[in-house]
């Protein structure tokens, strides 16, 4: 996968889609589909942190499992370094799995529990065929180094591990194989606050020791902001808006963008923000309302936004999908 | 005038192994009426066990060792919880302080109707009719923001939103004049969440009940409460107005927990976290708890334990240093 590697756009999605089947109506043959992601199309620029944010439902682990290939895409093309992922098998996929990881939210499911650190880091290393005994011991260890542990941790099982102890070993075992792409799916959300910090800071650290990519998906905006160079906000399986992350969260363009935004708690009793009452609650995603998903809850909605679907448009420097910006 | 008071409160957990976990450890604090006291603290920091310890609901290794619970009642004398005999605790349990629990889903008995799960407790306190307790259970479900209709509705038929409003309508059903909120909206989106933490304020100021307020969210604990009672370990490390902690925080804890805390709003600080990790509270502790992590800890900190005490006008602080880390104004 190498070679390519002065692209401009190191991953490049193009119109990603992925249904998933649901039973089928009681009475009717028809097939019913969850279109958990409908359409997406993501730039990755080189050494970005792009973050991906929204409710629970909206698609965004989906995207991210996508991009690593956990699940096939329905439809849409998914470039790495130039070449398109979305569909290869094999010893390409073998190839294409050795330059990109995923991290996953909880560290006390991610981890194989008969497994100690050595085994669990060392594993990606066994699996790709590199390095004699001697040389996969000597990576695990300056791996772990760079986790913030110790080589007393080396022989320890995860239930002899905290929380955050257990989510360093994650992120180690992500690490050893020198990822190029890398799609951390909410990995602080489970984490105390202060140890949370420190999982970002080596999260962060990383990136730029690796010269790598990141997709950051979160449901935390204030954390998105800390993390991310650029954020896309996804609903009902598209994205809404899309942009460069400060200005997308302290000038949001999208209704729904400022609805996060204004119910985003803030613990500075000096700040007071701006309320949006919405409408109801995320619909489900089998029956999709008509035209733009979000029309039912939009305290801004028109006649035209139950018919028409919006595409996402440039607006400001930034990717809205909404008739009325 | 204080709703409740909480002294020396010590709670302990026994093990199999005989041994005993150490989760509440001499804990003072108080709510006022009316007002919102956020507990904060990181898991196992016994915030959650507090309030179980209160309305007396531990499970059975739990053993409360000591202290008081003076609750006011009518504004006569305060009865202490801890001592009350549990013909008497019933009157108050679910009545006068009722509890909403984070997992909305299993607050609920999945076979019986909504509406009567609710109205239960009304029914079981004020000897009401079925008639008059669902009348009331309407008007509670209005108060909450959903549709009286669906009181014949089985709980799964229920988003999780409106699960946890039907907690909360639970709860405020006997017009309590306290409320326990242990990390009532941890499990719910942010739009949901923010809708709901602004009708339990909003509810609050119209029924005029005091509030305990627990949970881990630094974000949202700080924008409830009135009052903010920090926690490590099982123990109070600071306890001040939500202004005086935020803008001038004086335990070393307390300061880490705020420079790894990011708002959505404000400038991009450097953020840092608390290196290590909570104790274990198992083993037995001499000095201060937070010692191994503190940036600031000397030889003292680790031979005697500091005490709570008010370091500057309605300013408590269990630090033998707090003078030294005053680090002015928190931005």
């Amino acid at each position: 996968m190498k070679g390519a590697h002065q692209m401009e756009e190191p991953i490049k999605v193009e119109n990603l889609k992925k249904y998933f089947p649901v039973k089928r109506g009681h009475y009717t043959r028809k097939q019913l589909w969850l279109k958990a992601v409908d359409g997406v199309n993501i730039e990755i620029k080189r050494r970005e942190i792009f973050g991906l944010a929204g409710e629970s439902g909206c698609g965004k682990s989906t995207v991210g499992r996508l991009l690593v290939r956990l699940e096939d895409p329905t439809e849409g093309h998914i470039y790495f370094n130039g070449e398109d992922i979305a569909n290869v098998k094999g010893k390409t996929l073998k190839k294409f799995r050795k330059s990109v990881q995923m991290i996953f939210q909880d560290p006390y499911e991610s981890l194989n529990p008969r497994f100690t650190t050595l085994a669990t880091i060392e594993e990606p290393l066994k699996l790709q065929h590199i390095g004699t005994d001697s040389e996969r011991m000597e990576k695990v260890i300056s791996t772990l180094k760079n986790v913030g542990l110790s080589e007393r941790f080396l022989h320890r099982y995860p239930n002899e591990l905290s929380g955050g102890q257990r989510q360093r070993v994650a992120i180690g075992r992500v690490l050893v194989l020198d990822p190029e792409f890398i799609v951390a799916d909410e990995p602080c959300s489970m984490l105390d606050v202060s140890i949370r910090a420190e999982i970002l800071k080596i999260i962060l650290r990383l990136k730029d020791e690796l010269n790598s990519e990141l997709l950051y998906i979160t449901h935390d905006l204030a954390e998105a902001r800390y993390v991310a160079d650029r954020l896309g906000i996804m609903y009902l399986g598209n994205i809404v808006e899309m942009g460069e992350t400060a200005k997308t969260i302290d000038e949001p363009l999208h209704p729904y963008t400022k609805a996060l935004v204004a119910a985003t708690p803030v613990a500075n009793p000096d700040i007071k923000r701006e309320r949006i009452r919405l409408k109801g609650e995320v619909p489900k995603p089998v029956s999709p309302p008509s035209g733009c998903k979000f029309h039912p809850r939009c305290p801004l909605a028109t006649k035209r936004c139950e018919e028409e679907e919006p595409q996402l448009r440039r607006v400001e420097g930034r990717w809205v999908a909404c008739h009325l910006v | 005038m204080k709703s409740l008071e909480v002294n020396d409160l010590q709670m302990h957990y026994k093990l199999a192994s005989g041994k005993m976990v150490r989760a509440i450890d001499g804990v003072n604090f108080w709510v006022d009426e009316k007002k919102t006291t956020a507990l904060i603290g990181e898991s196992g920091c016994g915030k959650s066990s507090i309030g179980k310890t209160l309305l007396r609901i531990l499970p059975e290794n739990g053993e409360i060792i000591g202290g008081s619970v003076l609750f006011n009642q009518d504004n006569k004398k305060p009865i202490d919880l801890l001592t009350l005999p549990e013909k008497e605790m019933v009157r108050i349990r679910g009545r006068k302080i009722t509890m909403v629990f984070q997992g909305a889903m299993s607050s609920f008995n999945p076979v019986y109707r909504v509406g009567d799960q609710i109205t239960e407790g009304i029914i079981f306190h004020e000897q009401t009719s079925k008639a008059e307790a669902m009348e009331k259970a309407r008007k509670m479900f209005e108060l909450v923001g959903i549709d009286p209709g669906r009181m014949r509705d089985y709980p799964h038929q229920y988003s999780g939103g409106m699960r946890q409003r039907a907690v909360i309508a639970m709860a405020l059903i006997t017009n309590p004049k306290l409320i326990i909120a242990d990390e009532p909206t941890t499990a719910l989106d942010l739009i949901v969440q923010d809708q709901i933490l602004q009708q339990i304020k909003r509810i609050q100021g119209e029924l005029g009940m005091s509030m305990i307020f627990i949970s881990h969210d630094i974000s949202v604990a700080f924008e409830v409460s009135d009052r903010v009672v920090i926690m490590y370990a099982g123990k109070i490390v600071e306890d001040s107005s939500k202004h005086t902690i935020f803008k001038h925080p004086l335990h070393p804890y307390t300061q880490g927990l705020l420079r790894s805390h990011f708002d959505i709003k404000g400038g991009k600080k450097k953020l840092s976290g608390i290196p290590g990790e909570a104790p274990n509270l198992i083993e037995p502790v001499s000095g201060c708890r937070f010692a191994d992590r503190c940036p600031i800890a000397k030889e003292r900190c680790r031979k005697s334990e500091p005490e709570l005490v008010e370091k500057k006008r309605d300013h408590w602080v269990a630090c033998h240093f707090a003078e030294e880390v005053d680090l002015g104004e928190h931005k």
